[in-house]
């Protein structure tokens, strides 16, 4: 059932992503208890955060900020005038029997996201809203028979909930989608997005109709998916799922589904569907936030340039593809690091560009780092880039040095001195390998003298070897074609 | 009728709404509350009654006027600075617990 | 000792008539000896008490005292107190010790009161007799086949009984004022907002409002000084200074203008009671107020309303009694839904299960708009109606209940009747106004309320026509004859 039916062509899918972002505030959103991640069990969970009977909630500043300064980023309205409501249920991870949310009254209304898929062509996605609300806390199951713990240090983090319209049509888009905005909200640093520990997650709406059908098909909703990977084969799986059984007659039920990443597949949660009566209504404890434009100006000035802002600048100002100012721009901790490099390298801002974006990029993700973990700094990976443009190495020798830079934290140059790599650009030198190699491969000489032009790769080749790589390449082709001319 | 109806007048006719057996077990349900057989009915009773009594409601006209959630008009959420202030207490929070475990509340396996 | 004011025991006190301890002793007795009859208190606590008492000997000795040392008071048991039993009148939390201290608490003990025990008061507040109590009934020490009137039955009938000279209560539909007229002892909810609500146990937020229940309007100011104030940790708490309400009581009356509300003095009211308002309103109008007569044409809706919004509010703050985190856990429950539902039915009496379900029903998909939001559309319009009132007149007066007190379960099985005690009070905690309850007379040897209404942040004004009216009469010093 994971592989899409044959007839797939058929049906057009239709998803709406609600992405769950922590705000990266010190304290949570009703307490002054901390959101640090990975304490010991209840250990941040203070009365407020347990609903203890009397304690009542207070604002935190911040996260109205951040909540603000998300709605500035993507061009939507922030409401003068927000109000908070409760969503009433009842689970053991919701102290209070209700969750603080907004309902009627978000505080960021509209607004949009412009991806760009891997084809390069690009789409816009509307948001339809972005609301303020606390985080749950979280039940687990290990090594309780029968039972279930609860742990509510994350219980009253502050979240936004970012609800975008049902405008994307593939798994892939769905991804771009939410890659853009993980890549917004930490360009903002509003968002650690740190999906392993939860900080960034989505549930996906998925329906299907029949291409050229109007109405929408009836969606199911795909709840808690924590990684990228996981939304794309969620999301697959479950049109899958949905044309199968539309296909065999059968009909799709409005319901909530899990997504088990063990098995692959969504299943639904008939316990969560039984209680949907969430009667909202306005948080008595809580009075309308208000916010005028000068608050909203303040907040706009400290907006920092957003991705699609910089990669426009990228392929003005460094003469980029698109391609590689999106690869660069992924991160505002990446695009520094590459405009650190050109900025001190001085050279060319392309050569610079396929370094940050090829090997250094292929480092880190081997080694699992963050940017800001890399092993070579943008100045030492910019003192490489000057041996290059200088032709102290050449590009392929600069690839092992940067290896060792990488495995020994040692400067480009101490590398290249200690390891004698300096590049061979007098001419004598690599005369004298040629003659050697030459006089070696009599054969060889005799065929290309004879048409086989083929073998001068082969004679590079020797060359370089018997120069441990270190003849520049120009002037060796130029001096082998001299001499194998005869 | 009630003993202070005459105070007003509009109380004076004996108001009943009729909830049904499923109402209750309904709002029993999103409530989370067992009831004995034997209380049922008495609730079917009752909340008819003040249902009836709140449907008085209708009786008003409110065309154009504004919801009030708030006494006090014109209060704005105050903001609170982003600081911790708060330290792990939940040895003291959890002596009112009726189950815990290496900090952790017990309760029944939740299931998803 | 037991039948002096707050502002007598201080000048007691300070005057070394008698040492905090000695006072405290003297309660304690009264207390003990009064509960097999009155049960006014869910938690006597004597141990604490004599320490509070001895370190407020000592205070008082060095010199500096804060103003209530070593005054005892009583904290209706609705408010949390660190190392205290706090139940509200609850199976629920019969076992429950708060870690922490409600504001209210914090400042009266920074205040220098000293803390005898806990009063009993319908289950979370919701009752108007006391008969909802998980504890037992309250009795009225001027008959104790009465209901002394609720929720803060236990507080009103310890200061009606001289157990102690003021005891803190809530009010959310009339519970500080209707007990405070059936026991014949001065009771005032101040305006909404102005006593932090953190610490103590909701029953409707948008409602609720601590105040207090003393002897006099001159104590009630005292205490009301102590308590109030911007609080922090209430997001409701309003950022405005407290006046000095001991210093407004003697403000001459003179042109102050006085409503009537037509409503209130309609066809109904019971005669006697009626007779002694009027009796009333002319020794006011003897020292100078004018009398008016104004409408507020939407204040009959004020039950109804009410009975939206308290209980859809309820209905969301008692979710979190759900036997996990503290409270009740029933035993041996079979699974996660069994937990929650034999917890919740067995902690929860008979008045808050039928409360939580109006609320969870007004709430509920399909009625959300014609019972919750049109109750607070309706909400609005009674509230408007007292601005306009405010407009022509400094203060409301009226009846603040329509009977005296009645005989323990006389109104137990319908629970609309029990709701229409509440008649006269609602409309000042729907539109967040301050009232005060003073006694103003008897009829049939017990107590009849006079309810004084002002505008927001009026306590002071409210408070002076009180004490005003206190100074020129003697109902609010008589006392039980088993009390005395």
């Amino acid at each position: 059932m994971a592989d899409p039916p044959h007839d797939v062509s058929a049906w057009e899918t239709v998803i709406g992503l609600e992405i769950h972002a922590q705000l990266a505030t010190r304290s949570k959103i009703f307490s002054g208890s901390a959101t640090a991640f990975g304490a010991p069990p209840n250990a941040q969970a203070n009365l407020v955060d347990l609903g203890y009977p009397g304690v009542l909630p207070v604002l935190n500043g911040e996260a109205v900020r951040m909540a603000v300064m998300f709605g500035l980023a993507i061009g939507a309205r922030i409401a003068p005038r927000s109000v908070f409501a409760r969503k009433n249920y009842f689970y053991p991870d919701l102290p209070k029997g209700y969750q603080i949310s907004q309902y009627e009254l978000p505080i960021v209304a509209g607004g949009q996201v412009d991806i760009v898929l891997d084809d390069g062509s690009a789409r816009r996605v509307a948001v339809t809203r972005a609301h303020l609300e606390e985080d749950a806390g979280k039940s687990l199951h290990e090594g309780l028979p029968g039972l279930s713990g609860i742990d509510l240090n994350r219980a009253g983090t502050p979240l936004i909930e970012i609800v975008s319209e049902p405008d994307m049509r593939s798994a892939k888009e769905a991804i771009a989608y939410m890659k853009k905005v993980h890549t917004l909200v930490r360009y903002l640093r509003i968002c650690d997005g740190n999906m392993q520990e939860g900080s960034f997650r989505c549930d996906a709406n998925v329906s299907v109709r029949r291409r050229g059908a109007e109405k929408f098909g009836t969606r199911a909703e795909i709840k808690n998916i924590n990684s990228f990977r996981f939304v794309e084969k969620a999301i697959n799986y479950e049109v899958a799922r949905q044309i199968e059984l539309l296909e065999s007659g059968g009909k799709v039920v409005q319901e909530t589904r899990l997504y088990d990443p063990d098995k692959g597949e969504t299943r639904s949660m008939r316990s969560k569907e039984e209680a949907n009566d969430y009667r909202y209504f306005p948080d008595p404890d809580l009075l309308p936030v208000e916010l005028d434009e000068t608050y909203i100006q303040s907040v706009r000035a400290q907006l920092p340039e957003l991705p699609d802002q910089k990669a426009q600048r990228f392929v003005a100002q460094y003469e980029l593809s698109g391609y590689d100012a999106q690869v660069l721009t992924a991160s505002s901790e990446l695009a520094d690091y590459y405009e650190t490099v050109v900025r001190t390298a001085g050279g060319s801002p392309k050569l610079a560009a396929n370094w940050v974006g090829g090997d250094l990029a292929a480092f880190i993700n081997r080694d699992g780092l963050e940017i800001s973990a890399s092993r070579v700094g943008a100045a030492a990976l910019a003192g490489l880039l000057r041996r290059i443009s200088d032709n102290t190495i050449s590009g392929k020798i600069a690839k092992d040095v940067f290896e060792a830079m990488w495995d020994g934290q040692q400067e480009a140059d101490a590398i290249i001195e200690a390891r004698g790599l300096r590049q061979i650009t007098d001419d004598g030198p690599i005369e004298a390998a040629i003659a050697a190699v030459m006089a070696a491969n009599p054969v060889q000489l005799a065929d290309y003298r004879a048409g086989k032009d083929k073998l001068f790769g082969f004679f590079v080749g020797q060359v370089m070897k018997a120069t441990q790589g270190k003849a520049n390449p120009a002037r060796l082709n130029e001096l082998l074609r001299q001499k194998l001319s005869g | 009728m009630y003993d202070f109806a005459p105070i007003f007048p509009k109380f004076q006719r004996h108001y009943h709404m009729s909830l049904r057996r499923s109402d209750i077990d309904n709002i029993a349900r999103l409530a989370r509350l067992a009831l004995s057989e034997a209380e049922i009915p008495v609730y079917i009773d009752s909340l008819s009654r003040i249902i009836g009594l709140v449907s008085e409601l209708d009786r008003a006209a409110t065309g154009g006027v504004e919801p009030m959630s708030h006494p006090l008009a014109g209060q704005k959420q105050r903001q609170r600075a982003d600081a911790v202030t708060e330290s792990d207490q939940h040895e003291l929070y959890q002596r009112n617990a009726p189950q815990v475990l290496a900090g952790l509340y017990l309760v029944p396996k939740v299931i998803e | 000792m037991h039948s002096e004011t707050v502002a007598e025991l201080i000048a007691g006190l300070k005057e070394r008539k008698y040492s905090a301890t000695e006072l405290a002793r003297e309660m304690l007795g009264r207390i003990q000896r009064a509960q097999p009859e009155l049960n006014a208190f869910i938690t006597i606590e004597a141990e604490s008490a004599l320490a509070a008492a001895a370190e407020a000997d000592r205070r008082l000795a060095a010199g500096g005292a804060p103003p209530l040392t070593g005054v005892p008071i009583a904290h209706k048991d609705i408010f949390c107190a660190a190392g205290s039993r706090t139940t509200c009148g609850s199976k629920m939390l019969a076992n429950f010790v708060s870690p922490y201290d409600a504001t209210v608490v914090a400042r009266l003990r920074a205040a220098g009161a000293v803390v005898l025990g806990k009063t009993n008061m319908d289950e979370f507040a919701m009752g108007s007799s006391n008969e909802t109590s998980h504890f037992g009934a309250v009795r009225n020490p001027w008959d104790p086949s009465r209901v002394p009137g609720g929720s803060s039955g236990g507080s009103a009938a310890a200061v009606a009984a001289r157990l102690v000279p003021a005891a803190t209560a809530t009010d959310t539909g009339g519970s500080i004022r209707q007990p405070a007229a059936l026991c014949g002892v001065t009771g005032i909810k101040p305006t909404y907002g102005r006593v932090s609500r953190y610490g103590m146990i909701a029953f409707a937020s948008s409602l609720d409002q601590a105040g207090v229940i003393a002897r006099s309007a001159q104590d009630a100011a005292l205490m009301l000084g102590a308590m109030a104030g911007f609080d922090e940790r209430d997001s409701t708490s309003v950022d405005a200074p407290v006046p000095d309400y001991v210093g407004g009581l003697d403000r001459p009356l003179r042109g102050l203008r006085i409503g009537l509300l037509k409503e209130f003095f309609d066809k109904g009211l019971d005669p006697a009671i009626e007779a002694c308002l009027r009796t009333a309103l002319e020794a006011l109008r003897a020292q100078g107020a004018e009398l008016r007569d104004v409408s507020l044409p939407n204040l009959p809706l004020s039950v109804p309303t009410y009975y939206v919004v308290a209980p859809a509010e309820c209905s969301s703050n008692l979710a979190r009694f759900d036997g996990v985190r503290f409270g009740h856990r029933c035993e041996e429950p079979r699974d996660l839904k069994d937990l929650y539902e034999r917890s919740r039915g067995e902690g929860f009496g008979a008045e808050v299960k039928r409360r939580i379900m109006t609320g969870t029903y007004v709430l509920s998909a399909g009625y959300y708009d014609a019972y919750y939001l049109k109750a607070q559309r309706v909400r609005q319009l009674i509230a408007s109606d007292f601005a306009r009132a405010f407009a022509q007149v400094d203060v409301l007066i009226g009846p603040t209940t329509p009977t005296v007190a009645f005989e323990l379960g006389a109104k137990t099985a319908d629970p609309i009747t029990m709701y229409l005690n509440d008649i006269y009070t609602i409309g000042a905690n729907l539109a967040g106004l301050p009232a005060v309850s003073i006694p103003c007379g008897f009829v049939q040897g017990l107590p009849v309320g006079l309810q004084i209404v002002g505008a927001h942040f009026a306590e002071e004004r409210i408070l002076n026509v009180a004490h005003r009216y206190q100074r020129e009469t003697d109902w609010h010093a008589r006392a039980p004859e088993a009390y005395r």
